[in-house]
C-alpha cells in the first residue's frame, strides 16, 4: 500500500514519475493515524461522532475538542492533526464572517465546503508550505435539507450521506453502508452513530477514548449543537450493551 | 516706502508669501500635511443622514427597560417608521440607539458577528452588558479622537452580576451609569420625569415602571418634533431573559389644538 517516493516526495511542487504529490499522500497518511469520525446525514438531520483518542489519564475530559462550530448553523468535525484543523476551523469562520458581511446571512455549507476546500488545496501547490494534515467534515440543515461535505488534505471535496475518515474508517465504512439513514431522524441516527463508534473502537491498540457527538437539523432548529448530556448517556449506554450483545455471540 | 508690507499691497521682493493672519499653503508640500482641513478627504465633518432621536432607559426592582421609538428621520420629514432602534445582544445584554441609523446597523453587524464568535467558542463566557459597555466607550472615543465619529448615543442596559446595569455612551466617548438615563430630547424631556418618580420612589417594579417610560414617550411625542408615536422596549430581568417587546403607542390626547388660535 504505502511506497517509497524517494527523491520525489521532498516538497508539494514535485511530481513523481508516475504522477502522484506524495506530500499530499503523506498528510493523508497522519488523517488514517487519528481517532475516527463518523457522519451520517439522515432524513431531517446529521449526526458526528467522533473517537476522541485520550492519550493520558490526565487529561481534563473534555479538552481539545474534534468538534468545531462555525457560525450558527454548521458543525465542522476533524481528523488528523489538531493543531492545523483548529486552522481549517479558523478560516472557515473568517469565511462565514465575510459571507454574512457581504450577502446579509448565514453562509450555505456548499459554498463553505468549495472556499474550504480551495484554501487547503492552495497548500498544496508550493514548496514553502506543507498540506494540513487533517480531513474536515461539513454539515448543516437549510430549507433544502441536510448537507454533508468532506474536504480532505488534497483539497478535494466530496458531498455524502454517510462518511467515516481515520483509522477506523473501513469499518465504520461496512457499518455505514448497512444502515438506511435517507428514512431515519436524528434521534435514531444519535443511537446508530454511537454504536459505530463503540464497534469500531480497537480495545487492544488504544485505550481509553472519550465520545463526542454533535448534531444539527430540523430538530435544533438548524443550530449545530452538541447533544444533550441526557440524549448522549442514552446512546453510549445503548452502544455498549450492543458491544456486550456481539461480544456475548462470539462466544457462542 | 511700507506700501509693500500693507495687505493687499503691491510688494516686489514678497510675492505671493503668507499674508498675516491667514493659513497659507506651501508649494510642493505632502497633502497630508495641509492645513486646510477639507483637502484630506479621511477627515471630514460628518453629518448623520437618516437618524433616530431619543433612547432612554430606567432601572427597576431587578430589571431594566430601555426604550426607543420607531422612527427613522430624515431631517425634518419622518421617512422610516418601523425602524427597530432596539439591538438584543444576549440573554443579559440589550441596547438602543439614537443619531444616525447607518452608524447604527454597521455597530450592530460588528456585535452580531462578535456574539456568533462567542458562541462557536462556548467556552462558557458570555458578553455582560458592562463588557459591551466599555468595548462601545472606546470604540467612539478612539473614532472621535481620529475624527471620524459614529454618530450615535448608545443606551446599554442588562444585568451584570445578577444586578441591573444601564449606561450611556456618547459619540464622543463620554460614558457613565446611573438609575435613568436618556440621549437626545429625552435628556430634557424624559430625564426630569424619570428622576422625579424615582425620588419618590427609588424601588419600581416592572409595571410601574412600564408606565414611567409610556408617560416619557407620551410627552416626548407632544414635544419632540422628530419622534413617532410607536415605540419597542427592551426588557432584561434577573429571572427573564432579555426580550424586545412592541410596538406600543401611547394615548395622546390632541384637544388642545382647538384652543390654539390661527389655524382653523
Amino acid at each position: 500500500m504505502s511506497s517509497i517516493g524517494t527523491g520525489y516526495d521532498l516538497s508539494a511542487s514535485q511530481f513523481s514519475p508516475d504522477g502522484r504529490v506524495f506530500q499530499v499522500e503523506y498528510a493523508q497518511k497522519a488523517v488514517e493515524n487519528s481517532g475516527t469520525v463518523v457522519a451520517i446525514r439522515g432524513k431531517d438531520g446529521i449526526v458526528f461522532g467522533v473517537e476522541k483518542l485520550v492519550m493520558s489519564k490526565l487529561y481534563e475530559k473534555g479538552s481539545n475538542k474534534r468538534i468545531f462550530h462555525i457560525d450558527r448553523h454548521i458543525g465542522m468535525a476533524v481528523a488528523g492533526l489538531l493543531a492545523d484543523a483548529r486552522q481549517i476551523a479558523d478560516i472557515a469562520r473568517e469565511e462565514a464572517a465575510n459571507y454574512r458581511s457581504d450577502f446579509g446571512g448565514p453562509i450555505p455549507s456548499a459554498v463553505l465546503a468549495d472556499r474550504v476546500s480551495m484554501y487547503m488545496h492552495a497548500y498544496t501547490l508550493y514548496s514553502f508550505v506543507r498540506p494540513f494534515g487533517c480531513s474536515v467534515v461539513l454539515s448543516s440543515y437549510d430549507e433544502d435539507g441536510p448537507h454533508m461535505h468532506v474536504i480532505e488534505p488534497s483539497g478535494v471535496a466530496y458531498g455524502y450521506y454517510g462518511c467515516a475518515i481515520g483509522k477506523g474508517k473501513q469499518a465504520a465504512k461496512t457499518e455505514i453502508e448497512k444502515i438506511k439513514m435517507k428514512e431515519m431522524s436524528m434521534h435514531e441516527l444519535v443511537n446508530e452513530v454511537a454504536r459505530i463508534v463503540y464497534t469500531i473502537h480497537d480495545e487492544v491498540k488504544d485505550k481509553a477514548f472519550e465520545l463526542e457527538l454533535s448534531w444539527v437539523g430540523k430538530g435544533t432548529e438548524g443550530l449545530h449543537q452538541f447533544i444533550p448530556a441526557e440524549v448522549q448517556e442514552e446512546a453510549e449506554k445503548l452502544a455498549k450493551k450492543s458491544l456486550e450483545d456481539s461480544d456475548s455471540d462470539e462466544d457462542m | 516706502m511700507y506700501q509693500g508690507l500693507l495687505p493687499g499691497g503691491d510688494d516686489s521682493f514678497w510675492q505671493n508669501g503668507p499674508r498675516p493672519g491667514a493659513f497659507y499653503s506651501f508649494p510642493n508640500h505632502l497633502p497630508k500635511q495641509s492645513t486646510k482641513v477639507t483637502e484630506d478627504p479621511f477627515r471630514c465633518t460628518l453629518n448623520p443622514m437618516v437618524t433616530g432621536t431619543s433612547v432612554f432607559g430606567v432601572k427597576f426592582d431587578g430589571g431594566v427597560i430601555v426604550g426607543a421609538d420607531t422612527l427613522g428621520s430624515y431631517g425634518s420629514l419622518a421617512r422610516y417608521r418601523q425602524v427597530s432602534r432596539l439591538l438584543r445582544v444576549n440573554d443579559t445584554t440589550v441596547m438602543g440607539s439614537g443619531g444616525d441609523c447607518a452608524d447604527f446597523q454597521f455597530i450592530k453587524s460588528v456585535i452580531e458577528q462578535r456574539v456568533i464568535e462567542e458562541q462557536c467558542l462556548e467556552d462558557g463566557f458570555k458578553f455582560t452588558p458592562k463588557a459591551l459597555f466599555n468595548w462601545l466607550t472606546r470604540v467612539h472615543y478612539n473614532r472621535r479622537s481620529r475624527f471620524n465619529p459614529l454618530w450615535n448615543t448608545t443606551v446599554v442596559g442588562g444585568i451584570e452580576n445578577g444586578e441591573p446595569f444601564l449606561g450611556y455612551v456618547d459619540k464622543i466617548g463620554t460614558a457613565f451609569e446611573a438609575p435613568s438615563v436618556a440621549s437626545g430630547y429625552g435628556a430634557y424631556i424624559a430625564q426630569p420625569l424619570l428622576r422625579d418618580e424615582l425620588e419618590k420612589h427609588p424601588v419600581l417594579n416592572e409595571r410601574q415602571a412600564k408606565e414611567l417610560i409610556d408617560r416619557c414617550f407620551k410627552v416626548l411625542f407632544y414635544r419632540d418634533a422628530r419622534s413617532w408615536n410607536r415605540y419597542e422596549l427592551a426588557i432584561v430581568t434577573r429571572d427573564s431573559k432579555a426580550r424586545i417587546e412592541g410596538p406600543f403607542s401611547s394615548e395622546t390626547d390632541w384637544d388642545i389644538a382647538y384652543s390654539v388660535g390661527g389655524y382653523e
